[in-house]
């Protein structure tokens, strides 16, 4: 049992009697035990559970990551912070449902940037963690965690939540494969909510292939998530290998300024050529309001994250400071003591955004560029079925070379953030190491609304050109 | 901003900022709120705020009894037990109204 094990492995595995489910779980097991110390990608790990039944679901006892964000009923949640340090979750996350519905097996909780607030999971409570292909470099976030956990091959697959590109710019940085499904697609309910709108759960996988299996498993409308839309049922598998010859194929020329560095340009450049050949018709756009989107996100996101993040005042749960003289105390200082840096700031932010007086230039602003941006995409897909660029500006930073400078961190989001701020679907594929760094590139497809079907054909066809061992 | 805004804001949000904090908060809010000044260069007039991006205006449900949502005793046992400061089915406070 010594190699990266892919979903269909584990089933077809099982299947052959090559190893029994107790056996793949302790394999993994095994394998935290010996990584994990130096990774720091799990913050808690479970035991293997039997189940009474045995399904034929296509991910049975297939061992799993889960974000530190997304509740299993009976286990520490912590988003990643030592407000929730001891929280134990009391119900199942709609997603957890669905999951144990299909059979996998919870290896454990992934580390992440304090309540997803991150590009590089630097800002988690309980440490760094570490890119697997360079231990000095940042996973990316907030999702750094579940990337580093599938890139080292400590898991088959994870999931992670995405509201500005924290599943999609980690996978980037980790060589793996990033969904990010269209807002309303998957439920929320037992995610820990950091931004309202624009939070969404998806997948990190080892392939293309996976990430389909995943998102079947976990999609559908949920009574206890008003947002979530009802879409027709569908095997989004079914069409990965129907020819993408004649698609269209946008490439905004936003996307590719100063801000890239080199060698991710030389990459995503290639994989752009891969397409050509595959008779795909390669189209200039441009999406002139690209460049707001970072800070349309930072208002948005930031008034949401101070709504959101209120219930945090140890009176119900979590830290509360001891020794308060009255409500506004313990409400002040079990706040200031369990939120990290970040969050702080975000809270501040937000709260600043949302007050009396700076509502209508900051968050009704926001919220109308927003618009704006929306209508960029709805436009460039009149003519295009897919726009595509890289994930990231650069290729995973040293840890450290970042945090000082909040603003600079903000910025390495730029590709991401748009798909969120616009509620689409994307995904994040390797295409190759950078040639200065030699550390993974990440190539980004963005789809229509609900077009998930689309953007998995495409990204699998140019995966199997560019990494034909997947 | 200054630090008297950064007091307020301190108030609002219910997070306790030591001076040190005061300004360091102050500055990095500054600058970041600067880099979100680019917005007003954005012609917004007659543009509508997109909110939700589904085009879901209200979700509603029939008003009638739901199994889903039947008060299970275990269920809060688990949320209760969370709280630091309990008396059997009950959380402690700080008294809110005071003479």
């Amino acid at each position: 049992m010594n190699r990266n094990y892919t979903i269909r492995d584990i089933v077809g595995g099982i299947a052959k009697k090559e190893f029994l489910p107790e056996e793949i779980f302790q394999h993994y097991l095994t394998r935290i035990g010996l990584k994990n110390e130096k990774l720091n990608a799990y913050l808690s790990t479970f035991d293997f559970q039997s189940s009474a039944f045995k399904s034929q679901t296509p991910l049975a006892d297939v061992p799993c990551a889960i974000k530190d964000n997304i509740l299993i009923e009976g286990t520490v949640v912590t988003a990643g912070s030592k407000i929730l340090e001891n929280y134990v979750s009391a119900y199942d996350a709609t997603v957890i449902q669905k999951l144990r519905k299909s059979g996998v097996q919870f290896l454990g909780k992934t580390n992440m940037d304090e309540f997803a607030m991150g590009s590089s999971t630097e800002n988690s409570a309980f440490g760094p963690t570490k890119n697997p292909h360079d231990h000095s470099r940042v996973p990316g976030g907030s999702s750094g965690g579940s990337a580093t956990a599938v890139a080292a091959d400590l898991c088959v697959f994870a999931l992670g939540s995405d509201t500005g590109g924290s599943i999609r710019q980690p996978a980037s940085f980790c060589g793996v494969v990033g969904l990010k499904p269209t807002y309303g697609r998957v439920s929320r309910h037992g995610l820990i909510a950091m931004s309202s709108s624009l939070d969404q759960i998806g997948s990190l996988t080892k392939n293309v292939y996976d990430a389909a299996l995943v998102l079947n498993s976990i999609v559908g409308k949920d009574k206890f998530d008003s947002t979530t839309v009802d879409m027709p049922e569908y095997d989004f598998t079914e069409n990965l290998n129907r020819p993408i010859k004649g698609l269209r194929v946008g490439v905004p020329k936003e996307y590719f300024s100063k801000g890239v560095s080199t060698e991710v340009r030389d990459r995503v450049e290639e994989g752009i050529s891969k397409l050509k050949q595959m008779d795909c018709h390669v189209i200039d756009i441009s999406m002139p309001h690209s460049e707001y989107a970072i800070a349309v996100y930072y208002i948005v996101m930031s008034s949401e994250i101070s709504s959101n993040l209120a219930r945090y005042d140890g009176i119900r749960y979590g830290y509360s400071s001891k020794n308060s003289e009255n409500l506004f105390d313990v409400y002040s200082r079990s706040r200031a003591g369990g939120f990290g840096p970040e969050p702080k700031r975000r809270v501040m932010l937000g709260t600043y955004s949302l007050s009396s007086g700076y509502y209508d230039a900051y968050y009704l602003k926001a919220e109308k560029v927003k618009a704006l941006i929306r209508k960029d995409f709805d436009d460039a897909f009149k003519n295009v079925d897919v726009i595509v660029g890289p994930t990231a500006p650069t290729t995973a930073f040293k840890i450290g070379d970042k945090s000082a400078d909040p603003l600079s961190m903000y910025l390495s989001d730029i590709y991401t953030v748009p798909v969120n701020l616009a509620g689409l679907p994307g995904i994040s594929i390797p295409c190759g190491r950078g040639d200065n760094s030699n550390m993974p590139v990440g190539f980004q497809i963005i789809g229509k609304p609900f077009d998930e079907e689309t953007i998995l054909r495409a990204a699998h066809q140019l995966e199997q050109v560019l990494n034909p061992k997947s | 901003m200054d630090i008297k805004t950064v007091n307020k804001i301190s108030a609002l949000a219910r997070i306790a900022i030591s001076p040190e904090e005061e300004v360091k908060i102050k500055n990095e809010l500054s600058s970041i709120l600067d880099y979100i000044g680019q917005l007003n260069k954005v012609n917004t007039e007659e543009v509508e705020p997109f909110y939700q991006t589904t085009g879901i205006v209200n979700s509603t449900r029939p008003d009638k009894y739901r199994e889903d949502f039947k008060i299970d005793g275990d269920l809060n046992k688990k949320l209760i037990d969370q709280a630091p400061d309990r008396q059997d089915n009950f959380i402690k406070v700080k008294s809110i109204l005071s003479r």
